[in-house]
C-alpha cells in the first residue's frame, strides 16, 4: 500500500514536471510578449512526432531526441517569424483565434504526414529498467529521469532568469516592454529568443512524453488545457507560480485518479464509487482551480500588471 | 452608411431565403439540404447566443460549447430514463444550462483577459471529461437517443420539414429577444463596460452582476441549441462540448461579424457550408480551413457583415470596430471584471 | 451637505521606493473650488486616483460629506456623488455623445436590470442627457460618435459625463489638457458656471484657469502639500516660487 502511494506520488511529480516545462514556456511568452499562444501544444506534439521519427531513422535514442529538440526549436522560430509577429500588437481575441487556426492546421498537417493512428515508441534497453529510489522501492528509470531532467531545467531556468543578462532583459521586458525597446535593445530578437526558449521547452516535454503517452494528432491540446489550469493557479507571468502550480496539479490529478475511487468506496456503495470515482477524479484539477480562484482570483503568485 | 431600413430589408431577405430552403430542396428532390441547413441553423442559434456575451459584452468565452453539451445531455438523459415529454425536457435543458452557466460564471466572470479565456476553456473541458467518464450515458462512445422529444398534437420532430421550421422560428425569436436585450438598459450597461470599463465604473456602474446575468442568459440560449442538436442528430456524445467546438462557434461569430446578432447567422452559414464543401473535396480539409480562418481574423476584422456594409462605420455602439482602443494601444483587456485598483 | 465636503487625513501611498503621497491632509468646504497645482511628478494624479477610488492608499483616510469612503470602490463612490474626469479623455468611443450622457444618467437611475424597453427611447434618460449636452455646449453634436469628436469636444463630453451623474463632488484631472487658447477659454467659462453649485477639486497646470476658478489652492511637491491658501497668498509664497522656478528666482 505504501509502495502504491509512493509510486503514484512519483508519477504525480513526473506529470507535474512535464506540465511545468509547458507552463514555463507559455507563461514566459505571455509575460514578455503579451501573447496568448494556443498553439503551444502543437509544439509539444511536434516534439513528440519528431522524436519518434528521428529515433526510428537514426537508430539512436540520444541522436534522435537531440535532433527532435533542434527540429522543434526551428519549427517554433519559423512559426514566430512567419505567423506570430503580426499578432503581438493585436488584442487577445485575435491572438486566440489566429493561434486556434494554427492548431487546426498543425493537427491536420501531422495527420497528413503521419496518419491519425497513435504512434508508439519503444524505449532503448538502457532506459527501460528500474531504479532504486528507496531501499526496496523500485521505480521506472525513464520516469525518474524525466523528473530529474525537469527539475534540472527548472534550476537552469531560474539561473537564466536571475543570473544572466538575457534573464535581466526578460524580467525588464516583462514589466515594461516599451522601456526596454527605448533603451535600444533589439526587441524583435529578444522576442524570437524567448519564443524559441518556450518552443524548446515544449519540444522537450513532447519528446519525453512520446514513450509514455499516446502520440497522436490533438495530443497537444489535451495537455494544453491542463497547462492553462496550472497557469491560472500559479499566476500568469510567474515561473515560480508555474512550478508550484504544475507540481500541485500533477499530484492532484494523478493521486485523484489512483485513489479517489477506492477512497470513496469506503463510504459509498461499490457501484456508486465506480461511477463517482472516475467522474470526480477527471474533474479534480478544475475543481481545484475553481477553489483557488474563489480565494485568490489572480493565482498564487500574481505578477505586477504590465503596460 | 447602411441605413437601418436597408439593413432590415437585407435581414428579411436573408430569413426569407432560409425559409425557402425546404421548398427548394423538395423541388430538386434533395431532402439532404433540409438536414444540412437545419444543422446550420442550430449552430447559428449557438453563435447568436455567444455574440451576446462576446460581441456586445466583450467576454471571450472559449467554453460556450459546454452549454450545447449540457442542453443535449439534459434531453438525452431524460429520454434515457423514460421521460419523453418535450416541454419537460426542454425546460429542464434551459434550467440546467442556466445553472451551469451560473456556476461557471460566478467563478470566471470576476476574472478578465487571458484568465477568463483559459478558465472558460478549462471548465468546458471538465464537462467534456465528465461526459466521457459516465458510462451509463455512453462514455466516450456516446449514446443513441431512444426517441425524439415529444410534443403530442403540436409538432412531430420526426417530420424533417416541420422540425426545420421550428428551428428557424426559434432562431428568429432569439434574434428578436437578443435585439431587445442589447438595446435595453441591461444591454447598454454591458456594452458600455466593454467600450470603456474604467469610465463605466467611474459613472457608477458595477459591471459584474450584469455580466454574470448576460453569461447565464447566453448559456441558457445555447442550451436550447443543444436540445435541438441532440434531436437533430439523434445521438448524444461528449464531443458536443469539446473545446474545439467552442472555437468553431467563436469563428462563426467573428467571421460573420461580432456585435451584430445577424452576423453570426451569416457566419454559421458560410463556415458550415465551407466545411461541407471542403470535406467533400478532401478528408484533410482543416489544413485549408485553419489558415483561412487565421487570414480572416487578421484581415477581415469586421467580418462579413462589415464587408457587406461597405466598410462604413455604424453609429451607436456596434462592435464592428472591435470596440476601439479608448486609451491607447496595446493588447486590450476584456472578458470580465478586473480588480478595483 | 455639511460644511466640509471632503476631508483627507494623512494619506500615504508608496510605489516600491517612491513615496507618491506623503502624509497628505486637506479639507475642502462645500461649494468650494480647490485647485491642486505643482510641478510634474508631484503626485497630483496619484492623489486624485486615491480620492476617486481607483487606487487604494497605504494609509490614511478620506471622508466625504462626513462619511468614510476610504474603502469604497469606484462605482460605490460614484453613486454617492463623487464624479471624476480623467486627464486622458475617457469616454465611450463607440457610442454617440447623447448615448454617452444617457449612460451616465442611467448609472444613477436605479438598477439596470431592465431587459426589454429600448434605452434610447426612454425619455427619463434622454431628456437629462440632452440637457447636460446643451449645458456643456455639445447640443448640436449629440448624434456624433464620441470617438469621432474633436479633442476639445471630447473634453467637453468628459465634463458632460461628470455632470450627468448629478454629482456633489467633482474631481477634475487636468480638464484643460491638450486644449488650444479658444477651447481653454470656453472650458474656463463652463467650469465657472459650475462653481457655487458643486464642490470641485481641480488638478491643473494651466495657471489662467487656476487663478480664474480657484477659491483656494494647494501646492504639491514630491508628494507633500507645501502650501495651502487663497490664490493671492500662493502667488506670493516664496516656497511655491522656489518649487516652480528653482533657487535663483527665490534668492
Amino acid at each position: 500500500m505504501i509502495l502504491l502511494v509512493l509510486e503514484q506520488t512519483l508519477n504525480g511529480l513526473q506529470l507535474g514536471v512535464m506540465l511545468f516545462l509547458m507552463a514555463a514556456g507559455l507563461t514566459l511568452v505571455f509575460g514578455i510578449m503579451n501573447l496568448v499562444n494556443l498553439a503551444h501544444g502543437s509544439l509539444y506534439m511536434v516534439g513528440a512526432y519528431l522524436a519518434t521519427t528521428f529515433v526510428l531513422w537514426t537508430g539512436s535514442y540520444v541522436l534522435g531526441v537531440g535532433l527532435a529538440l533542434i527540429g522543434t526549436l526551428l519549427v517554433g522560430v519559423a512559426v514566430e517569424v512567419i505567423a506570430l509577429r503580426t499578432l503581438y500588437e493585436r488584442d487577445h481575441l485575435d491572438q486566440v483565434l489566429a493561434t486556434f487556426g494554427l492548431i487546426l492546421f498543425f493537427n491536420e498537417l501531422i495527420a497528413v504526414l503521419w496518419g491519425r493512428a497513435a504512434l508508439y515508441t519503444r524505449l532503448p534497453g538502457w532506459l527501460s529498467g528500474h531504479v532504486q529510489v528507496l531501499p526496496g522501492v523500485r521505480y521506472p528509470l525513464y520516469r525518474a529521469l524525466i523528473i530529474a531532467v525537469g527539475l534540472l531545467v527548472a534550476a537552469l531556468l531560474w539561473a537564466l532568469v536571475t543570473r544572466t543578462r538575457l534573464g535581466m532583459l526578460i524580467r525588464a521586458g516583462a514589466s515594461n516592454r516599451t522601456m526596454v525597446a527605448a533603451l535600444g535593445v533589439n526587441v524583435r530578437l529578444l522576442f524570437t529568443v524567448v519564443f524559441g526558449i518556450g518552443a524548446a521547452l515544449a519540444g522537450l516535454a513532447g519528446l519525453m512524453a512520446g514513450p509514455i503517452y499516446a502520440v497522436q494528432p490533438g495530443m497537444g491540446e489535451q495537455i494544453l488545457i491542463q497547462v492553462f489550469v496550472v497557469i491560472v493557479i500559479g499566476g500568469i507571468g510567474s515561473i515560480r507560480g508555474a512550478l508550484v502550480g504544475a507540481i500541485v496539479v500533477g499530484m492532484v490529478d494523478t493521486l485523484g485518479r489512483a485513489f479517489l475511487k477506492p477512497m470513496l468506496a469506503t463510504v459509498l456503495s461499490p457501484s456508486a464509487a465506480d461511477t463517482a470515482g472516475p467522474a470526480i477524479a477527471s474533474m479534480s484539477i478544475y475543481l481545484l482551480m475553481a477553489a483557488v480562484l474563489a480565494v485568490r482570483p489572480q493565482g498564487l503568485f500574481p505578477t505586477e500588471a504590465r503596460p | 452608411m447602411t441605413s437601418p431600413a436597408r439593413r432590415a430589408v437585407a435581414i428579411a431577405a436573408g430569413l426569407t431565403v432560409l425559409a425557402l430552403v425546404p421548398v427548394a430542396a423538395a423541388l430538386v428532390n434533395q431532402p439532404f439540404y433540409v438536414d444540412l441547413f437545419r444543422r446550420i441553423l442550430i449552430f447559428a442559434i449557438a453563435a447568436v447566443s455567444l455574440d451576446v456575451i462576446l460581441g456586445y459584452g466583450g467576454m471571450v468565452s472559449f467554453g460556450h460549447a459546454a452549454y450545447l453539451g449540457v442542453g443535449a445531455y439534459a434531453v438525452g438523459v431524460l429520454t434515457h430514463h423514460g421521460v419523453h415529454n418535450g416541454y419537460v425536457q426542454w425546460s429542464f435543458a434551459i434550467v440546467v444550462s442556466a445553472l451551469v452557466a451560473l456556476a461557471i460564471g460566478a467563478v470566471s466572470v470576476r476574472t478578465s483577459g487571458v484568465y477568463f479565456i483559459m478558465i472558460t476553456l478549462a471548465f468546458t473541458q471538465m464537462l467534456y471529461y465528465l461526459g466521457l467518464s459516465i458510462e451509463e450515458y455512453g462514455g466516450d462512445d456516446g449514446m443513441r437517443l431512444a426517441a425524439r422529444s415529444q410534443f403530442p398534437g403540436v409538432i412531430d420532430l420526426g417530420n424533417s420539414t416541420a422540425f426545420y421550421y421550428l428551428v428557424l422560428a426559434i432562431l428568429v425569436a432569439f434574434l428578436y429577444v437578443g435585439h431587445r436585450l442589447v438595446e435595453a438598459r441591461f444591454g447598454m450597461l454591458v456594452r458600455a463596460a466593454r467600450s470603456n470599463e474604467s469610465r463605466a465604473r467611474a459613472v457608477g456602474f458595477s459591471p459584474y452582476p450584469y455580466r454574470l446575468v448576460a453569461f447565464v442568459i447566453a448559456g441558457a440560449m445555447c442550451g436550447v441549441a443543444g436540445a435541438l442538436l441532440v434531436n437533430h442528430t439523434e445521438y448524444l456524445t461528449p464531443e458536443f462540448m469539446h473545446w474545439t467546438r467552442s472555437g468553431e462557434i467563436m469563428f462563426m461569430v467573428i467571421l460573420g461579424g461580432m456585435g451584430t446578432l445577424v452576423g453570426p447567422v451569416l457566419g454559421a452559414v458560410v463556415l458550415l457550408l465551407l466545411e461541407d464543401v471542403l470535406s467533400a473535396w478532401t478528408a484533410h480539409w482543416q489544413i485549408v480551413l485553419g489558415p483561412v480562418l487565421v487570414i480572416a481574423v487578421l484581415f477581415a476584422r469586421r467580418g462579413l457583415v462589415g464587408l457587406l456594409d461597405g466598410g462604413a462605420r455604424r453609429i451607436g455602439g456596434s462592435a464592428s470596430d472591435r470596440g476601439g482602443e479608448p486609451n491607447g494601444g496595446g493588447a486590450r483587456r476584456f472578458g470580465g471584471t478586473p480588480p478595483d485598483a | 451637505m455639511p460644511d466640509v465636503a471632503l476631508a483627507v487625513a494623512g494619506l500615504y501611498k508608496r510605489f516600491g521606493g517612491l513615496v507618491a503621497t506623503n502624509h497628505v491632509s486637506l479639507e475642502v468646504g462645500t461649494g468650494e473650488t480647490h485647485a491642486i497645482i505643482g510641478p510634474n511628478g508631484a503626485g497630483k494624479t496619484t492623489l486624485i486616483n486615491q480620492l476617486g477610488g481607483s487606487l487604494r492608499p497605504d494609509a490614511g483616510a478620506i471622508r466625504f460629506a462626513g462619511r468614510d469612503i476610504t474603502g469604497l470602490s469606484v462605482p460605490a463612490r460614484a453613486r454617492l456623488g463623487v464624479a471624476r474626469s480623467f486627464q486622458i479623455t475617457s469616454v465611450f468611443p463607440d457610442f454617440t455623445a447623447l448615448d454617452n450622457a444617457a449612460l451616465a444618467v442611467q448609472a444613477h437611475a436605479g438598477h439596470s436590470f431592465r431587459f426589454w424597453r429600448p434605452a434610447r427611447r426612454d425619455g427619463a434618460l434622454a431628456e437629462p442627457a440632452r440637457a447636460v449636452l446643451d449645458a456643456v455646449g455639445l447640443g448640436d453634436r449629440a448624434h456624433v460618435r464620441a470617438g469621432d469628436l474633436a479633442h476639445g469636444e471630447q473634453r467637453q463630453l468628459e465634463i458632460a459625463l461628470v455632470l450627468a451623474t448629478e454629482p456633489r463632488l467633482l474631481l477634475l484631472d487636468e480638464p484643460m489638457a491638450g486644449m488650444g487658447a479658444d477651447e481653454s477659454q470656453r472650458m474656463i467659462r463652463l467650469l465657472g458656471t459650475l462653481k457655487r453649485r458643486h464642490t470641485i477639486v481641480l488638478v491643473e497646470h494651466d495657471m489662467d484657469a487656476v487663478f480664474a476658478l480657484a477659491d483656494r489652492i494647494s501646492v504639491m511637491v514630491y508628494g507633500r502639500i507645501i502650501a495651502t491658501g487663497p490664490p493671492d497668498e500662493i502667488r506670493a509664497n516664496p516656497d511655491v516660487l522656489a518649487a516652480y522656478l528653482g533657487e535663483e528666482e527665490a534668492a
